[in-house]
């Protein structure tokens, strides 16, 4: 593809340069005068551009809301007993609840902003993703995949060993 | 469907699987083509007791022969094959034997009250004829020659005062008479040449001999004699020629010689003392020899009588060495020839003489045969024509070990080991471990081979294969070299079934094929080498070297008695299992009633046996120092309980350091009677008494229910199961009311005596089996009210442990599950009990054991129909209800039924039967999935069984060779495809 490139491109000439124009200015006419802009107006855009970034990181933190609700319906509709559906949605609730945690701080990173508080959206991210999970780890549970009841522990316990032996029976004749 | 237990939940992906894989097919059944794969089917007859050939006229080369096991059997012979055999219940004995018309085998059984014929070719019965005779302790059938006018023969049942004539076509009986004496037996019938006479000739209360002459045709009394003789008689008599009948006095000390064929009775009385010098032991008459030769014999002396009319007898020859006499075998209208075998050194010497000329031999044969036969019991002498026109003499010899052997021409044609007819018990023993050093060349060979096989299996599998190719894989299958090594294997299949037959033999038996490793006849259990009749009682295993004394074979421990009374002295022998050589023997000073396998052993890793006698001492074996010391320390936690019957009473023993009556006998115990469980005789007669298997292995103590919960089972090697009945129910069916018929099933604790559980079942009768496994059992008896048979199941869980529940608890250890139990700690108990229908009625029970105990349990029925039939445990599940819940039924609790189910695939035995089946054995393979079936009776059957299908190895069917091919053809493709992918790619570079 390279090559195809340099063959497209064998050759170009610059036939005028438009930066480097030889005609002067019109008097009063600063080129910079649209750049520079007054401090009030700086500042206005600057706290605007702030409360955007800031109901963006709540918008952002709030998202696993919506997942959790369509989560929630997955699982209802996987049913209660294992096969792949209900085992595929279980684990990519678990996966994206603890990737999330992962992820926190690149989620958060283009509102980041001296004037933003970030916290309490991360916070809030944080708490959702936990209920996320706790629903990941509640289906896993209703699956029966946790070891949370006694007969966990105790199916495979040896029996006891016995101290006394009696023999006997019928005797031969 | 057959899943592992639920392991519930970390498993229960895992069981998920496996359940798909055996949801399949219900039944763990084989294909036709798996036949004979994985099992073998052997047929015997029993030891033979009479034989009879077939004429030569019929061109056919067979021998019909009837056994102690109850068998009437035709046998090829030249192969010694059976061709048809038939085997009658043994409330029927079979007493004779003869052959009528050259095509027809009649039977005389139940003390000569049934008659039947059978066809000769192919053993189909043609009649049947019930004959009312008094009851007689030998009934002689006697089938009349030379009464051709009819083109019939009529046949003589003799038996106490009846003599029935019944035509041997049909089986109508054409007369019959009763004998007005009293106590008369009819001992010999014998028919008049030429005329139509027979003579019946009978003892009466053992004092009177009465003669009768009847007319064949009618059955009229021409003549009757009757004749006192002084000194009375014992009862024995014998034809000694046409005219002389041999009676054996009843001091057994004179012959009678009674000449009955004139007006009157004349004898004439002879004293043996005064004929034969040293004879010892109680005097027997063998069976006839006729033409003035009679036999008879004293414990092992035998000697031939030569008799001069009713003058006297002299000796013709006396043999001191064990010797066996055929009966005479008509050669020419007046020449008759017998056999006698003879042990010369460690051949026999066969001899056939005549008995026109006793002292001059026809043949004298040596014989090579094999040590582990024992001495020749019986033989019976067949002829043939040879191509000059001479006669040649073959015989059917009986050994002492029960094997029938055909000799001719100083040859053992073929043999039968007919004593695994009757085998006592079984135990198994492990193979040699296989060594290293295998040759290259070898492994080559095999290759080729392996790939040819599997090319070939190949082709079956896409159902290319010819029929030819069919076959040959058939043949590929059945004897692949694999499972008949001589070596352990890795999955525990290939091992020695060592059997004890009622000889006194002992035999290992391959379980690849079923063929003898070693047979040993044990010296001390056979009959000819001790004046009583010794019998074999029990095999256990003795020793089985692990660690320390890997490079000692492992042996087997046999236990019998040296008589028939219970008092008798015991006898042991210890057998290396790999080589059959007996180690060591020893006769015991004191009886057998009770042997008890500890689980205990000492430092070379010998188990120990305490040896209960009659006495109520217990000993220990083996007598060393060591095995005292780890007894010792054991002492006060090992009981003893006794099921006495009789007595109808259990009772419960600990024992107690030396004997009272002998004190220097450190080995001896003696017993302290602890409790007692006194049945009243007039309501319960004890059945049946039933424990776990001493090698049982149980995985788990828990059981999940359904909702996570778990109940624990009631797991106690202690735990009896004693079944009574009503005194009236334990008679046959029908021969009891529903009301006075009753069964009361007890699950005792043996150290305690405690009665765990007692439950009455109303109208039930017996016969009573009973299978005791983990925490439950099941049992089998007739509902008298519902006229059908029943199975039971009865589990018992341990109440007392039901409260750790806590699952923190248990995942921190704080739980006293694994604590050591005492059956003194009275846990309570809870009981769950079913009953459920079963078609069958059943011979023996048994349940299949597994290596773990992990893989669920199928019971093992043994069915009236000799077959034996798989049923899943599950099916006798009291959890069982109409309609199961979600949980109950994910959890594989199956909807109840009022009968259980009879898969025709469960059927372990598929096609074959093992006649007069007694015995089911199940014996855990190395492979937790499996168990090894062997079934015994009169034939023996072994198979492998897979309760849950083989979850844990690929099964036989699979194909290796489909699968490497697959893998090559798979790389063959991704190279292909990466190939023309990089072509594809520089040709779109170059463009």
């Amino acid at each position: 593809m390279e090559k195809g490139k340099g063959l497209a491109r064998r050759w170009a000439v610059e036939l005028h340069d438009a930066s480097s124009s030889s005609v002067p200015d019109p008097p009063g006419f600063t080129r910079s005068a649209p750049d520079a802009d007054d401090a009030a107006g700086a500042r206005q855009r600057k706290e605007s551009e702030a409360a955007w970034k800031a109901q963006k990181a709540w918008e952002v933190a709030q998202s696993p809301f919506k997942n959790l609700m369509m989560t929630g319906f997955m699982m209802w509709m996987a049913g209660n007993t294992i096969h792949l559906f209900s085992m595929g949605i279980t684990f990519s609730c678990l996966w994206g609840g603890i990737n999330a945690f992962r992820t926190v701080g690149k989620v958060f990173e283009p509102f980041k902003d001296p004037r933003v508080d970030t916290l309490a959206p991360k916070l809030l991210y944080i708490a959702l993703n936990l209920v996320v999970l706790g629903l990941g780890v509640w289906k896993l549970n209703t699956l029966g995949l946790l070891p949370t009841s006694p007969s966990d522990w105790v199916s495979s316990l040896a029996p006891a060993r016995e101290v006394e032996y009696a023999g006997g029976g019928i005797p031969l004749n | 469907m057959a899943a592992p237990p639920p392991r519930r939940p970390l498993l229960l992906l895992l069981a998920g699987l496996l359940a798909a894989a055996s949801l399949a097919t219900l039944a763990a059944a084989i294909y036709e083509d798996q036949v004979g794969l994985a099992d073998w089917h052997q047929k015997y007859i029993g030891k033979v007791k009479q034989a009879v050939y077939h004429s030569q006229k019929s061109g056919r080369r067979r021998v019909v022969v009837l056994t102690e096991e109850n068998v009437i059997a035709s046998l090829d012979l030249r192969s010694g094959d059976i061709f048809w055999r038939h085997v009658i219940d043994k409330n029927d004995p079979l007493d004779q034997l003869s052959l009528s018309l050259g095509k027809y085998v009649l039977t005389l059984s139940s003390g000569g009250t049934i008659l039947r014929a059978w066809n000769l070719p192919d053993g189909q019965m043609i009649w049947e004829t019930s004959l009312e005779t008094s009851s007689a302790s030998k009934p002689q059938l006697h089938v009349l020659s030379n009464n051709k006018v009819a083109k019939d023969n009529l046949v003589l049942v003799s038996a106490g005062r009846w003599i029935y004539a019944v035509s041997s076509i049909d089986g109508v009986i054409s007369w019959r008479k009763e004998f007005s004496l009293d106590g008369l037996e009819i001992k010999q019938v014998l028919q008049s040449p030429g005329t139509d006479i027979v003579y019946a000739v009978g003892i009466s209360d053992s004092s009177k001999v009465a003669i009768y002459h009847l007319n064949t045709k009618t059955g009229e009394i021409v003549k009757d004699i009757q004749q006192s003789l002084p000194g009375g008689l014992c009862g024995e008599t014998v034809i000694g020629s046409d005219n002389v009948l041999v009676a054996l006095d009843k001091t057994r000390s004179g012959l009678f010689l009674i000449q009955f064929k004139g007006e009157r009775v004349s004898y004439n009385k002879v004293h043996l003392s005064s004929l034969v010098r040293d004879l010892s032991g109680t005097v027997k008459l063998l069976p006839s020899m006729s033409n003035g030769i009679i036999a008879l014999q004293a414990s092992s002396t035998v000697a031939l009588l030569k008799l001069k009319g009713t003058d006297g007898l002299e000796v013709a020859q006396r043999f001191d060495q064990p010797v066996a006499l055929s009966d005479p075998l008509t050669i020419t209208e007046k020449d008759e020839a017998f056999a006698i075998v003879q042990h010369v050194g460690s051949q026999i010497e066969f001899v056939v003489r005549f008995t026109s000329d006793v002292g001059s031999e026809v043949i004298r044969e040596q014989v090579t045969i094999d040590q582990h036969r024992g001495i020749v019991e019986k033989v019976f002498l067949n002829n043939y024509v040879r191509t000059d026109k001479s006669h040649g003499f073959r015989a059917l010899v009986v050994m002492e070990d029960h094997s029938l052997l055909l000799i001719q021409q100083g040859e053992v044609v073929w043999s039968r080991e007919d004593g695994l007819a009757s085998v006592v018990d079984v135990t198994t023993s492990e193979l040699p471990v296989e060594k290293d050093g295998v040759s290259v060349a070898d492994v080559e060979h095999n290759l080729f081979e392996w790939l040819k096989g599997h090319m070939l299996k190949l082709k079956g599998t896409l159902m290319l294969a010819s029929a030819d190719e069919v076959a040959a894989i058939q043949a590929l299958r059945l004897k692949s070299s694999e499972k008949n090594k001589m070596t352990r294997d890795h999955n525990g299949f290939r091992k020695l079934l060592i059997v004890l037959t009622k000889a006194g033999k002992v035999i290992a038996l391959h379980t690849g094929d079923g063929r003898i490793i070693w047979s040993n006849l044990l010296p001390s259990l056979r009959a000819s080498r001790s004046d009583v009749m010794p019998s074999a009682l029990r095999i256990y295993q003795w020793q089985v070297p692990h660690n320390r004394v890997m490079r000692q074979n492992p042996s087997i421990l046999i236990v019998g008695k040296a008589g028939p009374e219970s008092s008798a002295p015991g006898v042991f022998s210890i057998i290396d299992s790999y080589s059959g050589e007996e180690l060591n023997s020893m006769r015991l000073d004191h009886s057998v009633a009770q042997i008890i396998p500890l689980t205990l052993k000492d430092s070379s890793e010998q188990r120990l046996h305490l040896i209960v006698d009659s006495n109520s001492h217990a000993h220990l074996y083996p007598r060393s120092p060591d095995a005292l010391n780890v007894f010792l320390h054991e002492i006060s936690n090992l009981y003893f309980y006794s099921v006495d019957i009789q007595k109808n009473a259990i009772r419960g023993y600990s024992l107690q350091e030396s004997c009272g009556f002998n004190l220097g006998d450190e080995y001896c115990f003696s017993m302290k009677e602890l409790w007692s469980i006194i049945f009243p005789s007039d309501t319960e007669r004890i059945a049946i008494s039933e424990t776990r298997k001493m090698n049982e292995v149980v995985h788990t103590q828990a059981k999940i229910i359904g909702d996570h919960d778990v109940i624990y089972k009631y797991l106690s090697k202690n735990l009896v199961f004693v079944a009574t009945l009503s005194p009236k129910a334990a008679g046959e069916i029908g021969s009891a009311l529903p009301e006075e018929a009753s069964l009361v099933a007890y699950l005792i604790d043996a150290v305690t005596g405690r009665i765990l559980h007692r439950v009455t079942h109303h109208g039930a009768q017996g016969p009573v089996h009973a299978v005791v496994s983990e925490n439950w059992v099941v049992y089998h008896y007739f509902n008298l009210r519902a006229h059908r048979f029943e199975m039971a199941v009865i589990e018992i869980y341990d109440q007392s442990r039901a409260d750790n529940k806590d699952f923190l608890k248990l995942v921190l250890g704080k739980h006293n599950l694994s604590a050591p139990i005492t059956s003194y700690a009275r846990p309570e108990v809870m009981v769950k009990s079913q009953s459920y229908f079963f078609t069958h009625s059943v011979k023996a029970m048994a349940v299949t054991q597994t290596a773990k105990g992990i893989t669920s349990k199928q019971l093992l029925i043994g069915t009236i129909g000799n077959q034996v039939l798989a049923l899943d445990k599950r099916y006798l599940d009291p959890r069982r209800s109409v309609n199961p819940t979600q949980q109950e039924k994910e959890e594989g609790i199956i909807p109840l039924t009022d009968s259980l189910p009879i898969i025709p695939q469960s059927f372990v035995t598929h096609s074959h039967q093992v006649e007069a089946l007694r015995g089911i054995v199940s014996i855990p393979a190395k492979l937790e999935s499996t168990t090894l079936v062997f079934t015994y009776g009169i034939d023996l059957f072994y198979t492998r069984l897979a309760p849950s299908r083989t979850y844990d190895s690929l099964t036989d069917e699979f194909s290796y060779a489909l699968l490497l091919i697959t893998i090559v053809a798979l790389v063959a493709a991704i190279i292909v495809t990466w190939i023309l992918s990089e072509k594809k790619e520089l040709r779109d570079k170059w463009r």
